[in-house]
């Protein structure tokens, strides 16, 4: 007993007791690629000469990243997928589907207490609903793909305990910043991050997906928030598949416990060029904005919309701007477009490209120029990660971002406070 | 000696999409931060770096490019997780050790029965954070492909 959820979770999948630093074989319950990593994918798994996949219904490939292709070279690799997808009868989401993490919640292939590995580093966003879910690389996924199994090292577990109700204005983005902040970017390295506390708690579903999600920012393994009610509520609308919850015992070893009080946190700013380095946004009102992106795996989902959208209602974004709206996926689409948050978006001279990706991994839809700055929902900053290393990116919440489209430059969002009390 | 160099910088999303030869991939490494770093690696050079080398995306083409490049290895105090299996998995060699009396230009030599790196350009001899047994069975092998090829399962014990 005294075990952390990923002790767990790992222990289930290994059949045998697991502690932290153990090295464990475990069965892989889902696995998946997306197309900048799938094409490694199908070579390394050609070449370890296994004739099927362990489990067909067990993997799936998403064309997400650069879809639809900006040219030649992506339309070949997209090709690739969907012949292996044919020959090996395996399931794939095409060209406009959306983000795989987005159709990996939304389609709920898995659930509470699974051990899913995926060939994207954001992997570890399902985390949000009690998954021991972690980025792989293409040859480990393809070694999972033909046996069903990987090795993993059994990370220690760091406690986050955030405590207290986010202010008007702030939202689990800006949480997600603070973590990193206060973590650092190598600070949970091979480690597993558990959250716990009454802010947790407070938050929906979608929300604690954008908190995972960037747990591989602070170099963890995963992000595990304990399964409740609406965990349940989320599997109970998309599922019949039995639900098994994992929660930690009382006394589970933990390597730290970090506590922080979410009562008084600000809007959150990441400048350019890493991730870690988050300031306040009154440290950086006022700063020139040339594109702003909502979207991605971190904030392209329904509720990111409709904050953007309450602030954007009615009003036109600056004429300098180029505001780009990438929803997460085709259901988050279908749903904007149902409740007039599309028709908010367009009037306001927003553009919106297919669901996916978007311009976040820099091939498409909007890769800025020299001496741009970028203000985005996404997860990383990097230099070059858009897809010019000339530009700055700037990282906040989808209030943060549509409040700063409008102005042309870094915005506070609570100035929107009445709209945002809704 | 830089700290948190992440794979975008190891090779840009801009290439790893457009490009699938590893060693056309290695034409490109750290372009972003120095553009004529491809050409000033020569065969058996080692890469030396600070904290949390490899962070970020997960991408497998950047040990792949580091690989194709000629690097004998790569020395730096901590590797970030996803990059360290995709290192080991493509049979590129990391080594955990401290990297702050390592210059630009001193000689290297690689020894790994003893789990040292020597700095020989200086006399020094720096030990490295032993490589764990699975881990160096794969790399024995050149790889995870080559491993599994010939034992057919991923058991520690082999």
């Amino acid at each position: 007993m005294r075990k952390t959820i990923a002790e767990k979770i790992l222990g289930a999948h290994a059949q045998k007791e697991v502690r932290s630093g153990d090295i464990a074989i475990c069965d892989i319950d889902f696995c998946l690629g997306q197309d900048g990593t799938s094409s490694i994918i199908i070579d390394s798994f050609k070449k370890l000469q296994t004739e099927n996949v362990f489990e067909k219904s067990k993997f799936c490939m998403f064309i997400d990243h650069s879809a639809p292709s900006p040219n030649t070279g992506v339309s070949a690799i997209h090709t690739k997928m969907r012949n292996f997808a044919k020959e090996k009868d395996l399931r794939i989401f095409d060209v406009g589907c959306g983000i795989c993490h987005q159709l990996m919640v939304e389609d709920t292939f898995i659930t509470c207490g699974d051990l899913v590995i995926g060939a994207d580093s954001h992997t570890c966003t399902y985390g949000a609903l009690n998954i021991f879910s972690t980025g792989v690389g293409s040859t480990d996924l393809a070694v999972a793909l033909a046996s069903g199994k990987n090795w993993f090292k059994v990370p220690e577990t760091i406690k986050v305990v955030i405590s207290g109700k986010l202010p008007l204005g702030v939202y689990s983005k800006d949480v997600a910043l603070f973590l990193v902040k206060s973590i650092t970017s190598q600070g949970a390295n091979y480690k597993a991050l558990e959250f716990h506390g009454d802010t947790a708690k407070r938050l929906s579903v979608e929300a604690r997906l954008t908190i995972a999600n960037m747990a591989v920012e602070m170099g963890a393994k995963c992000g595990i928030f304990e399964a409740d009610k609406k965990v349940f509520d989320w599997f109970k609308k998309r599922t019949k598949k039995r639900v098994n919850p994992v929660f930690a015992d009382e006394q589970a070893v933990y390597e730290d416990v970090k506590e922080f009080d979410m009562s008084t946190l600000t809007p959150q700013v990441a400048k350019p060029h890493a991730v870690d380095n988050v300031v306040s946004v009154e440290d950086v009102l006022g700063t020139r904005i040339d594109e702003a992106l909502i979207g991605t795996c971190t904030n392209g989902r329904l509720e990111d919309l409709q904050v953007a959208a309450r602030i954007l209602k009615g009003k036109k974004v600056d004429s300098k701007v180029k505001l780009i709206i990438c929803p997460a996926s085709r259901e988050v689409f279908l749903e904007a477009a149902k409740k007039g948050i599309i028709e908010i978006f367009i009037e306001s001279g927003a553009v919106i490209p297919a669901p996916g990706c978007g311009p976040c991994v820099g091939t498409h839809n909007g890769v800025p120029a020299d001496g741009e700055n970028v203000i985005s929902t996404a997860n990383r900053n990097f230099k070059g990660r858009m897809g010019n290393p000339n530009a700055n990116i700037f990282l906040a919440s989808p209030a943060t971002v549509a409040a700063s489209a409008i102005a042309g430059k870094i915005t506070d969002p609570r100035i929107f406070s009445k709209r945002l009390t809704a | 000696m830089q700290n948190n160099i992440n794979t975008d910088y190891v090779i840009s999303g801009r290439y790893k999409f457009r490009i699938q030869d590893p060693r056309e991939l290695a034409k490109h490494i750290f372009e972003d931060i120095d553009a004529d770093f491809a050409r000033k690696i020569k065969k058996g050079d080692f890469l030396v770096s600070g904290e949390n080398f490899g962070c970020g995306s997960s991408r497998e083409q950047a040990p792949l490019a580091l690989k194709a490049s000629g690097l004998r290895a790569v020395l730096a105090k901590s590797f970030a997780r996803i990059f360290y299996r995709n290192a080991l998995n493509v049979g590129l060699y990391l080594l955990e050790c401290n990297t702050n009396y390592i210059d630009d230009g001193d000689e290297l030599a690689l020894d790994l029965e003893r789990n040292t790196i020597k700095v020989l350009s200086k006399g020094l001899n720096i030990p490295f954070k032993p490589i764990p047994p699975l881990g160096k069975k794969i790399l024995s092998e050149g790889g995870v492909i080559e491993y599994y090829k010939k034992y057919r399962r991923l058991g520690i014990e082999v």
